[in-house]
């Protein structure tokens, strides 16, 4: 682990209680990002990638139990809940953006006091200075006339606005790591570039660190310098965004390209390309490749046993043990 | 904001003339007001004299124009057994009412919010059992038992408060705890089914997210969002105690208006009757006018939709 290694998460497990018993959410995810990095985290709903942002900040719903076998955050073991523990990361050192901005905010406290709240928990100091910083972020996520807005609520604003509102309050106390949690989801089309690009702007102008996650492949390529799938709780193949994108190896990454739309090579009214089957369920899963069912590379040894995340090429990880040949690759 | 407090204004203007026509249409229906005000041995003579007399045989809507010029004027008539003008009647009973009714209704709360709080953060565990067990008991033991028992133990036995009464502060402790008691579970449930609204929600998340200290998450950011219909509730169950508990000041024996109330029903003391059941629904229409605006003041929602 270099100086330059911002965030290392190892063998990171989540379980949920449901009805039929404990479900396997997250299995053995590990991560690790250096200073002012991007990384992307894709999947479709229920993959997991949520869970795995949730628990870094210990915000899992209730019941949900996170374990790991190491978490260090700037060089830092995260333990408990003292200094070194999860309280002190959250909004000071790790700022977290949402995907819904219509509720994530609170509607009976004006946006200002919202923001200010923030800045004066952990970097104490008078009202009026945590103003002046809301004022200077506001401007620059770009909202207009920030001084009168900090006396807005948020009903009196638009959902693009108000994710620009959370994203200066993850900003408030200059964290050295932002994660996003579908952050463009929920907002319309012609906003989500804004916000991606604002993202993006905001991560090189403060050297920030950034977790997307995301179920839109076509999000991360724009933003993430590199890029975690994932699929039924486990991360199937990592690497380079450049890389993955140019030469998925993964079929289930494959798959997920392949069903990106794309107006260009597709005739209209042609069906859409998807990947067939469902996600087999995680209560009890199965010691075999979670993807076998949908797989068309699948072999025998594939439901035999579970492949293991494997060393492909440099800083580019697979779970497959017949992946896509590599050959093509430039 | 200013539209929304005309709007309400006319419907609680409303809603009083309402009122004020079932009483009086009732109290004059259900009894024949001079044979109320004659006394027992009076001839039909004497009570055809009385109804002429108090002009109780001029035409119903008339004598109710005339009964609502003298409630313009502060006139609430006077009382058939004393004599007394019933405004000067009630007058004298109501601070002894009122202020039994704010230290119950702050007893209550002072009960109710932090208890609910309490459950609403620990769902499902021993801690919201107890509370809502609480809940269940205030709920289920009626007021004069509560009242009896109160009396029994710390009036008779322990002898530390005054048992009847209403001169020093010391004689309400009693009845507050009596009638706060009555009026706290719903209070105490509401809050908690509020907060676990609350604390479910993605603002609350955020804020968690942001780091922001428990205590104030739940009490600051939480509980603000939690209480809009709690203050609703709390401003009827104060109207229902500034009516006055007929039970809770019988079985203290202070001299309130609930007491008054129980009085001049047992002996049809119609225009006592009448101002008292003016006087509680005014109080109610009061009470929820001001429930609206403090909503309205702690809701931006609310006031711009207004």
């Amino acid at each position: 682990m270099s100086a330059l290694t911002l965030l290392d998460v190892d063998n990171l497990c989540v379980t949920l209680p449901t009805a039929s018993g404990p479900l396997s959410a997250v299995r053995g995810v590990s991560l690790s990002l250096r200073r002012g990095e991007t990384l992307g985290i894709v999947g479709e709903s229920g993959c997991g990638k949520s869970m795995t942002a949730l628990s870094l900040l210990n915000l899992l719903p209730s019941g949900a139990k996170a374990t790991m076998s190491r978490y260090a955050f700037d060089g830092e073991t995260v333990t408990g809940r003292g200094k070194r523990g999860i309280r002190n990361l959250r909004g000071n050192r790790i700022g977290m953006i949402f995907q819904e901005p219509m509720t994530a905010l609170n509607p009976v406290f004006p946006i200002g006091s919202q923001l200010t709240a923030v800045y004066r928990r952990h970097k104490g100091g008078s009202e009026a200075a945590a103003r002046e910083r809301a004022v200077m972020l506001l401007e620059r996520v770009g909202i207009s006339n920030a001084a009168a807005r900090l006396a807005q609520f948020p009903h009196q604003l638009s959902g693009g606005l108000r994710q620009r509102v959370m994203i200066a309050m993850a900003l408030m106390c200059e964290p050295s790591l932002i994660i996003a949690d579908e952050p463009t989801t929920a907002l319309d089309v012609t906003i989500q570039m804004q916000i991606l690009k604002l993202l993006a702007d905001i991560k090189t102008a403060f050297g920030t660190g950034l977790i997307l996650i995301t179920h839109d492949l076509g999000v991360v390529s724009h933003v993430a310098d590199k890029i975690a799938v994932m699929y039924a709780g486990e991360v199937v193949e990592t690497g380079r965004t450049a890389e993955i994108l140019a030469a998925p190896r993964h079929p289930y990454t494959v798959g997920l390209l392949g069903s990106l739309p794309d107006p260009s090579r597709t005739a209209p009214g042609a069906p859409l390309a998807t990947i067939p089957g469902t996600v087999p369920s995680l209560i009890d899963p199965p010691d075999a490749c979670a993807f076998a069912d949908r797989c068309a590379r699948v072999l025998p040894r594939c439901t035999a046993a579970a492949p293991a995340l494997r060393q492909d090429g440099p800083g580019r990880s697979i779970r497959c043990v017949n992946p896509e040949p590599a050959a093509w690759v430039a | 904001m200013l539209r929304f407090l005309l709007q309400r204004l006319i419907v609680a203007a409303a809603v009083a003339l309402t009122v004020s026509v079932i009483t009086f249409v009732l109290s004059h229906v259900a009894i024949d007001p001079a044979v109320a005000v004659a006394p027992d041995s009076a001839t039909d003579a004497d009570i055809a004299a009385i109804r002429a007399q108090y002009g109780f045989d001029r035409p119903l809507p008339v004598q109710y124009l005339g009964y609502l010029g003298d409630i313009v004027t502060l006139d609430l008539g006077t009382s058939y057994l004393t004599g007394e003008p019933v405004a000067g009647m009630i007058a004298e009973r109501v601070p002894t009412t009122a202020l039994l009714a704010v230290f119950s209704i702050l007893f209550a709360l002072a009960l109710a919010i932090p208890l609910g709080v309490l459950a609403a953060s620990f769902p499902n565990t021993m801690i919201d059992r107890l509370c809502l067990l609480l809940a269940v008991a205030g709920q289920a033991i009626p007021n004069f038992w509560a009242g009896l028992i109160l009396i029994l133990i710390f009036g008779v036995n322990l002898q530390w408060l005054p048992i009847s009464g209403s001169s020093s502060l010391a004689h309400f402790v009693l009845p507050t705890i009596a009638l706060g008691t009555f009026a706290m579970p719903a209070l105490m449930r509401l809050t908690r089914a509020g907060m676990l609204d609350v604390l479910a929600s993605d603002f609350v998340r955020t804020h968690r997210a942001m780091g922001l200290a428990p205590a104030a998450i739940l009490f600051r950011w939480g509980l603000s969002n939690a209480l809009l219909p709690v203050i609703s509730l709390t401003a009827v169950q104060f109207g229902f105690m500034l009516g006055g508990s007929i039970i809770i000041e019988s079985v203290f024996a202070i001299h309130g208006v609930g007491y008054l109330a129980w009085q001049s029903f047992s002996r049809a003391d119609m225009p006592v009757i009448q101002a008292i059941v003016l006087l509680v629904s005014l109080a109610y229409i009061v009470l929820t006018l001001a429930a609206d605006l403090i909503n309205a003041w702690m809701d931006p929602r609310i006031r711009s939709a207004a």
